[in-house]
């Protein structure tokens, strides 16, 4: 087991350091000189030399990354463009809102899913069965920023019941949980919960189904359990795949909230990838990038290391 | 006969599947007994319907797709009528079965030792430590090697021949009184299968145990059994003990199943498989099942079905050609059918 950790360990050096040359690479992919941003375009030639100079721009490119890297090992990724704040509290405050959201979203999707899901497994064929594959099928189908704004619609606006947008009272981008911050995470969370309720419930039902069709749930009934104790088997027959949809729509919620957040203008990563690609705030961008890939990382590692302890037929090799 | 009860007796059993557009008569009215501390071998080809058999004798089959009609009694209880509750505390306790495939039969993610240990503590209401301990008297009762290393060993971590006696150790757990083993030695390689079954022939005699043997093989059958039934089409057509049934073989069908077995005595001897294939069970012919297949079928054949009739000791078999030669020979039999 401790040599299988050390391994993938040691395999995600070669990972990050791809994560972050692709990530690096972004600024000078992108259209446009890098420092179109910073100095206007009809400035003098001796002012962009300086300041060309200050960003290390003119240095050669692998020179550059080498010195980036070293700097983000350091925790340093420069300065915000926009604001002048380092990037690293940018998003790290905005990471901290994210994960409020994504975690608020997960543990309304996932529970459902697996309730959905296992139901839907047992009672396959049955009319619950439809109705509830039903449910995922829209959930799954259904734009995330459509359904946000009939939610904000719906709630906000016509039964003004909770707040349409902001993650507390007063544009507060410093989450707490209070009620007043609580009431803001509803909307958002419920919307989306929704994908990964769909898929938790699918993939669940799919695996309950094939899990019941084995002989050794006949062969468990023939010992003499009773149906809950068959029950557990499932459940623990499922675990390892379950966890591993679960990792990777965790994993989804956090890159994948853009459009929630910036629908009700929450303060995360989303919304500060939004804003660092229409202010071309290219260190902001990248930092943001490197960050939620390596998070995305160590969040599959997570799960690999998990899924092997739960299944005895993965090699620990 | 004996003079107390069988232990276990099925009468007039009938079994249907309704599958979407049609329906399967996998059994057409079964009567069977077991005596205690006697093997009954079931013998006929795949798709005859032993495990069905089998399955209705714990009440294993799919509830919501299932029709089961007749009388199943084990140890003086009625199966059919038995409430869920009193289901699971019979299956393992007074009826266990030891399964074809034992790889399919474990819950591959949970340690051997584990799996049996849970159902000690099931039917026992002992601890999970107690139940280790008599799963490890259950590995060395059926001669694993290594027994302590090997009960925290997971499925996939054994051989096949080991699995298949980890499952017999687990069916023995509670101290059945029937055993039920689905042909238990087809899936092992033909050495294992003899350990297998010298194994479980052991176990029988040392424990007195009652078990029902189920196969598809002549050889397996005559080298483990007292009786001997015959199924076809989802029916018993002939049974009897061991040596009637295989010296004297009345009903055509098992005359065929002697006729295709190869016997290693008899070189150069050719094989004849019984021609035909057999009956669609969502579409059964009126008469005898067999009666399309019979070298000897009469017009009588294919009007109804055979009634069982007696034509020895314990011998009885469902034929109208077999039983006419018996009215004729004026009750006793002789010679065999040709
Ligand atoms: N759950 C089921 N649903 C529908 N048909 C079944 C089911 N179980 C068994 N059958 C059918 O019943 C017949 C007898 O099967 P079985 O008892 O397994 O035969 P075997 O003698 O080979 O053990 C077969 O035709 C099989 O397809
Ligand atoms: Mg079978």
């Amino acid at each position: 087991m401790l040599t299988y950790f050390s391994k993938r360990l040691l395999f995600m050096v070669p990972i990050t350091l791809a994560v972050s040359l692709i990530c690096f690479s972004l600024v000078h992919l992108s259209p446009g000189q890098p420092m179109d941003a910073v100095v206007s375009a009809d400035a003098p030639a001796e002012v962009v030399e300086l300041v060309r100079r200050a960003y290390g721009f003119d240095r050669p490119l692998p020179v550059q990354f080498g010195l980036w890297v070293q700097r983000a090992v350091q925790g340093d990724l420069g300065l915000s463009v926009a604001t002048g704040r380092p990037v690293v509290l940018e998003v790290m405050g905005a990471l901290k809102n994210t994960l409020i959201l994504a975690t608020a979203a997960a543990l309304i999707g996932f529970p459902l899913g697996m309730l959905f899901g296992t139901l839907a497994g047992y009672f396959k064929g049955s009319l619950l069965d439809r109705l509830l594959t039903g449910i995922a099928v829209t959930g799954v189908s259904v734009p995330h920023y459509w359904l946000g704004m009939v939610l904000v619609i719906v709630f906000s606006v016509h039964l003004n019941m909770l707040p349409a947008t902001g993650a507390g009272p007063g544009a507060s981008t410093d989450w707490a949980f209070e009620a007043a911050y609580l009431r803001h995470l509803i909307l958002p969370a419920v919307t989306l919960s929704v994908i990964p309720m769909g898929i938790m419930t699918r993939t669940i039902r799919a695996m309950v189904g094939e899990i019941l069709a084995h002989d050794f749930v006949e062969a468990l009934r023939a010992k003499g359990l009773p149906e809950w104790r068959v029950f557990l088997h499932v459940v623990k027959n499922a675990a390892p795949t379950a966890l591993a949809v679960m990792g990777l729509q965790l994993g989804y919620l956090l890159g994948g909230s853009i459009l929630v957040e910036t629908v009700f203008s929450w303060p995360g990563t989303g919304m500060l990838l939004n804003n660092a690609i229409f202010r071309r705030d290219l260190p902001l961008l990248q930092g943001t990038i490197l960050v939620l890939a390596l998070f995305f990382l160590a969040l599959n590692l997570l799960v690999d290391l998990a899924q092997t302890w739960l299944d005895p037929r993965i090699k620990r090799a | 006969m004996n003079a107390e009860a069988p232990l276990v007796e099925i009468a007039d059993l009938t079994v249907r599947f309704r599958t979407p557009g049609r329906v399967v008569h996998a059994i057409n009215g079964v009567d069977l007994h077991l005596n205690r501390g006697e093997v009954l071998t079931i013998l006929g080809e795949s798709g005859s319907g032993k495990s069905v058999t089998m399955r209705a004798l714990m009440r294993l089959l799919p509830s919501r797709r299932t029709e089961i009609r007749g009388r199943v009694q084990v140890a003086g209880r009625s199966v059919l009528e038995m409430s869920q509750r009193q289901l699971s505390a019979f299956r393992g306790k007074v009826v266990s079965m030891i399964f074809q495939e034992p790889m399919l039969a474990f819950d591959p993610v949970f340690t051997v030792g584990d799996q049996i240990a849970e159902t000690v503590c099931r039917h026992e209401g002992v601890s999970r430590k107690a139940g280790l301990d008599r799963a490890l008297e259950l590995f060395q009762l059926v001669q694993i090697p290594s027994p302590e290393r090997r009960l925290k060993a997971y499925p996939h971590e054994m051989s096949g021949g080991m699995r298949q006696r980890a499952m017999i150790a687990l069916a023995l757990a509670c101290r059945p009184q029937v055993l039920l083993a689905d042909e238990p030695t087809t899936a092992l390689d033909a050495t294992v299968q003899i350990q297998i079954l010298l194994l479980l022939r052991r176990l029988q005699k040392e424990l007195g145990m009652s078990v029902i043997f189920v196969t598809h093989d002549m050889g397996v059958a005559v080298e483990i059994s007292d009786r001997i039934a015959v199924m076809y089409g989802g029916r018993v057509v002939e049974t009897g003990p061991v040596a009637e049934v295989i010296g004297n073989p009345r009903h055509p069908y098992t005359i065929g199943l002697m006729r295709s077995r190869a016997s290693g005595g008899m070189k150069g001897q050719r094989l004849d498989a019984i021609p035909g294939a057999p009956p669609d069970l969502s579409d059964l012919p009126q008469g005898c099942a067999f009666a399309p297949r019979c070298p000897q079928a009469g017009e009588v054949c294919g009007a109804s079905v055979p009634a069982s009739v007696a034509v020895g000791q314990g011998h009885a078999v469902s034929c109208f050609q077999a039983s006419a030669l018996v009215d004729r020979a004026d009750a006793h039999v002789g010679s065999g059918v040709p």
